[in-house]
């Protein structure tokens, strides 16, 4: 029998060398952004608090004392008073879990519902890709916080029905995204080599397009929770949020707004925590597109 | 290109159908009978059913669809169920002023940020780059409403520098002509009064445009470099004098197309959004106008107004495409 | 004579044109494959050779189905493939394989070279997992390389490399019939010659057969059997391989022959020696300047000599 023309290859690579899967690469690349790890600090932080907000904090989110209205930081109240004498730090803490839950929550159901339409809208084009897009573009024609609105204003304020409403307007950003991305993954070479294997539509989903897929939605996902949080304040500013007592962070803002004068730090702080958790979400946001695109950018 | 142009028409169109049903239906779905609400607790049910009938609400939901097409093509926007006034008559004011708004904070964002961008990208790592960009990760993190408060709070409550609410000086009003207040006051020869719309606009416009400047420097500065990174501008570069400004010019053109993308959404995103800082400026703009229909079930009030500025929205995105078909060739041909 | 293969009948594909236009319409169509039949036997490598744009790789698609043919039949193991449902057609996968031409293109930059490798085994359902493996790491070492590469991801291969692995990959379910697409077009030189003859030992280790897909001549000659010439669509010429390179019949077999570079730096020196002999067209058989024009009705093929078809007419 012939001898196989190259039993000893001309090894490019040496023996045993250390095995790099494309996530483990993302990942050594994220550790060297400095900005990035700030940011996943500064969320596990407020995690931290909004978990753990009943241990943390000093008094009870209802805790009235009418004594006590506006007072300005002190010992005892780090963060002041509001105008029901309650202690500002403990409702801000509260209000982390309030605006971690809408963000995280809203924007997982986007992503799914997000995700289903622009997968099969990518994959099997033509008609259906033709509806599903023309939707989307519909639902794009509206200015998000308009369109939120309208959707609260239909099902009634609340903190649920803005959660469901700035859900909602996230799908065809989600969907939009995937969309492009199975597109082009579709015209890859190994999409028509796992079909010569004999691969099931289905299979070939989610083992080949979906994969390529979790890198944007990863990115777009965590932008997506920063923007979600600060339209949840928004709602809760207008009063189409959270309603009264909850502590939600722009409800707190719409609430104080009237003692600005008198009673500033009851304005100041809970906008803080408004933009130190979106900074967070962002500065995360970013380092997680720079570790992983590059690479991962087929 | 005029075959672009007919093309891209004709996609508008299912566009806009759409979003009429989508504005019918939401408002169709607004729990609470309008009739009622209109005339209030005390109404019999006689009235309520007599002005249901004359609103047309008891027809089928496919009639009231169509009459409203019928009435939306003519140009009727409706009757306000609280002044009584033709909407489109009443409209123009809160339009213009929140336009005079946008296109003030847009102008902001794009001198601020590109020029940002563009020196960012030149001086690469420098001790401008790096705060510019961190103001601009700040930037868009802040809620506009936060800040619109803060500035009202330091600024004009605090130091009295600035005017806290309103368009202008409500002792000295404005004679609206266009409703434009910055062309009215130079219309009528009122230096003074242009300088008091000036004093009114600072504020709630920096407020707006912080997050588009923010956003369009960022983009400005990436696409830069981008272009900058190319061999042709490495080669011009390594010439010599004058490149700042070779590569202000070129790299701009190349930036052009992600720019303009960014102003297009951004513009949607302001007048939606500018119901925020109107809702704390006290600015009479098309966001308030909104907003107070819907706490008062001013049912064709807020299908108007919000179809009114989703064209508008989408008529801006429309001409930038267009922008970008006539800017670049390769376009038109997808 | 035993039955071949694999039997190709009028396999036709054309492409709409639409005009660009808002509506869209059919304006005309692209025949990129005009009816061409042929058949392999069992055991040989068929080449197909021809210029960009001929509609080679487009038929070799059409085998699998990757492409959906506009008519004809593939007859494989007497079975029509284009008739099968897609279930059916989905299993018969397992026997015929496909080598692609770009090995950067056609392994998913994700997946393990384990995981590509086990995929067809997994989509087949041959073997338990411990089974799987041990396949993976013999096939490693069939095509050249080494067990322990397994774990590795494609960006840390070579071209060449790479495409060992995409033939492993085709082999994985021991297949009969291997379509092979271009499988060096986009190598380098020296890794070319390599890459043939690892598949020509293969060949005779597995008993397979094989459709070699090329533009390159020589590369075609190298392995071929026999040989068919197709242009614009359809196969002017088929014989057997050394037929083709000193008794081509066809005007534009011939042709392609004669651009074929001499790679002897004595040879323009006046050297006698003629570089490539051609044939001469039995006189009962005439060619037109039909097969220059794609649409017009154009001849098919016709055993001229035993096992020497060419695309004319009888007289």
């Amino acid at each position: 029998m012939a001898e196989l023309a190259t039993k000893k290859p001309n090894l490019v690579i040496e023996q045993e060398e250390k095995v790099l899967s494309p996530w483990r690469e993302g990942w050594q690349r994220f550790k060297k952004n400095k900005g990035a790890l700030v940011g996943m600090v500064t969320i596990l932080i407020f995690i931290l608090i909004a978990v753990f907000a009943p241990l943390l904090a000093p008094y009870g989110v209802n805790d009235q004392s009418l004594a006590n209205r506006n007072l300005p930081p002190s010992a005892s109240h780090w963060f002041g008073t509001d105008d029901f004498g309650r202690d500002i730090l403990s409702r801000i803490f509260f209000g982390a879990r309030i605006s971690l839950w809408v963000g995280f929550v809203s924007v997982l159901g986007s992503i799914i519902v997000g995700s289903l339409f622009g997968i099969i809208a990518g994959y099997y084009g033509r008609w259906i890709d033709g509806i599903i897009s023309r939707i989307f573009d519909i639902m794009l024609a509206f200015p998000s916080i308009l369109l939120a609105i309208a959707i609260v204003a239909v099902l009634g304020p609340s903190l649920q029905n803005a959660l469901i409403a700035i859900a909602i307007i996230n799908i065809p950003n989600f969907g939009r995204l995937i969309r492009s991305k199975v597109l082009s993954v579709k015209q890859e070479e190994y999409i028509m080599a796992a079909k010569a294997i004999g691969m099931k539509d289905s299979r070939i989903l989610i083992s080949h397009v979906l994969p390529n897929c979790i890198t944007p939605i990863i990115i777009q996902g965590t932008m997506a929770i920063a923007t979600a949080i600060i339209d949840a304040a928004a709602l809760g500013f207008l009063g189409l949020g959270a309603q009264p007592p909850t502590p939600e962070w722009g409800k707190m803002l719409a609430d104080s707004r009237q003692y600005i004068v008198q009673a500033p730090w009851t304005v100041i702080f809970p906008g803080v925590a408004i933009m130190l958790t979106v900074l967070g979400f962002n500065l995360l946001g970013d380092g997680l597109r720079d570790a992983l695109d590059p690479k991962m950018r087929d | 290109m005029l075959n672009y142009i007919i093309r891209r028409t004709f996609m508008l169109i299912p566009v806009l159908i759409g979003m009429t049903l989508v504005v019918f239906f939401i408002i169709r779905a607004i729990p609470g009978d309008p009739a009622q609400i209109i005339l209030g607790q005390q109404a019999t049910k006689e009235s309520i059913a007599q002005l249901t009938k004359d609103l047309g609400l008891d027809q089928p939901w496919y009639v009231q669809y169509f009459d409203y097409i019928k009435s939306l093509i003519t140009g009727d926007l409706g009757e306000s169920l609280r002044s009584h006034m033709s909407i489109a008559d009443e409209i123009w004011p809160y339009l213009a002023a929140t336009l005079e708004l946008t296109i003030v904070a847009m102008l902001i964002a794009i001198v601020i940020g590109v020029n940002a961008g563009i020196i960012s990208a030149w001086f690469q790592n420098s001790w401008f780059d790096y705060t510019a960009m961190v103001i601009a990760l700040v930037g868009i993190s802040i809620p506009v409403f936060w800040l619109g408060l803060m500035e009202q709070w330091f600024f004009s409550l605090n130091l009295g520098w600035l005017p806290s609410t309103g368009r202008d000086n409500v002792r000295d009003p404005v004679e609206a002509i266009t409703h434009l207040y910055l062309i009215d006051t130079l219309l009528a020869g009122r230096f003074d009064q242009f300088m008091e719309v000036i004093r009114h606009l600072i504020l709630p416009s920096i407020a707006l445009a912080t997050i588009p400047t923010a956003i369009i420097a960022r983009i400005t500065r990436s696409s830069m470099l981008e272009v900058m990174g190319a061999d042709y501008i490495r080669t011009a570069r390594s010439k010599g004098v004058k490149m700042f400004w070779v590569v202000y010019k070129h790299g701009l053109k190349n930036s052009i197309i992600p720019i303009l993308t960014i102003i297009g959404l951004q513009t949607g995103l302001l007048l939606g959004g500018a119901i925020l800082t109107e809702t704390i400026f006290g600015w009479p703009g098309i966001g308030r106008y909104i907003y107070d229909a819907i706490s008062f079930r001013d049912y064709p009030v807020i299908q108007s107004g919000i179809l009114v500025v989703a064209t508008i929205f989408i008529l801006i995105n429309f001409m930038i495409d267009l922008v970008y078909a006539a800017i670049d060739p390769r376009i038109k041909y997808n | 004579m035993s039955t071949p293969l694999l039997q190709v009948e009028g396999l036709k594909k054309s492409f709409p044109i639409t005009s660009g236009g808002l509506l869209r319409k059919n304006v005309g169509e692209n025949l990129a494959v005009d009816g061409i039949s042929f058949h392999v036997n069992e055991g040989e490598t068929l080449g197909i050779v021809g210029e960009s744009g001929c509609g080679k790789s487009t038929t070799g698609k059409m085998l699998l189905r990757l492409i959906e043919a506009t008519d004809g039949k593939v007859l494989f193991k007497n079975q029509d493939l284009l008739t099968l449902p897609p279930e059916e057609m989905r299993k018969m996968r397992r026997y015929i394989q496909m080598i692609f031409q770009d090995p950067y293109a056609s392994l998913n930059p994700r997946h393990s070279i384990e995981r590509i490798l086990e995929e067809p085994l997994v989509v087949h359902g041959i073997g338990n997992a411990a089974e799987r493996r041990k396949k993976v790491q013999e096939m490693l070492e069939v095509v050249g390389l080494s067990p322990y590469h397994a774990k590795r991801y494609p960006h840390q291969f070579s071209g060449g490399q790479r495409q060992r692995i995409g033939i492993a990959r085709a082999l994985m379910t021991n297949p009969k019939l291997i379509i092979a697409d271009e499988p060096v077009s986009a190598l380098d030189v020296s890794i070319q010659s390599q890459i043939l003859n690892l598949l020509k030992d293969l060949q005779k280790e597995f008993g397979l057969t094989f459709i070699f897909i090329s533009h390159n001549l020589g590369v075609v000659r190298h392995i071929s059997d026999r040989v068919g010439v197709m242009y614009k669509g359809k196969l002017v010429e088929l014989a057997p391989s050394e037929v083709i390179y000193q008794k081509a019949m066809h005007p534009y077999t011939q042709q392609l022959l004669s651009s074929v570079p001499i790679p002897d730096p004595e040879f323009y020196h006046g050297d006698k020696r003629q570089a490539v002999t051609f044939g001469k067209l039995p006189s009962e058989f005439i060619i037109d300047e039909s097969w220059k024009t794609v649409g017009a009705k154009r001849p098919d093929l016709v055993e001229v000599e035993p096992g020497h078809y060419i695309a004319c007419y009888l007289k």
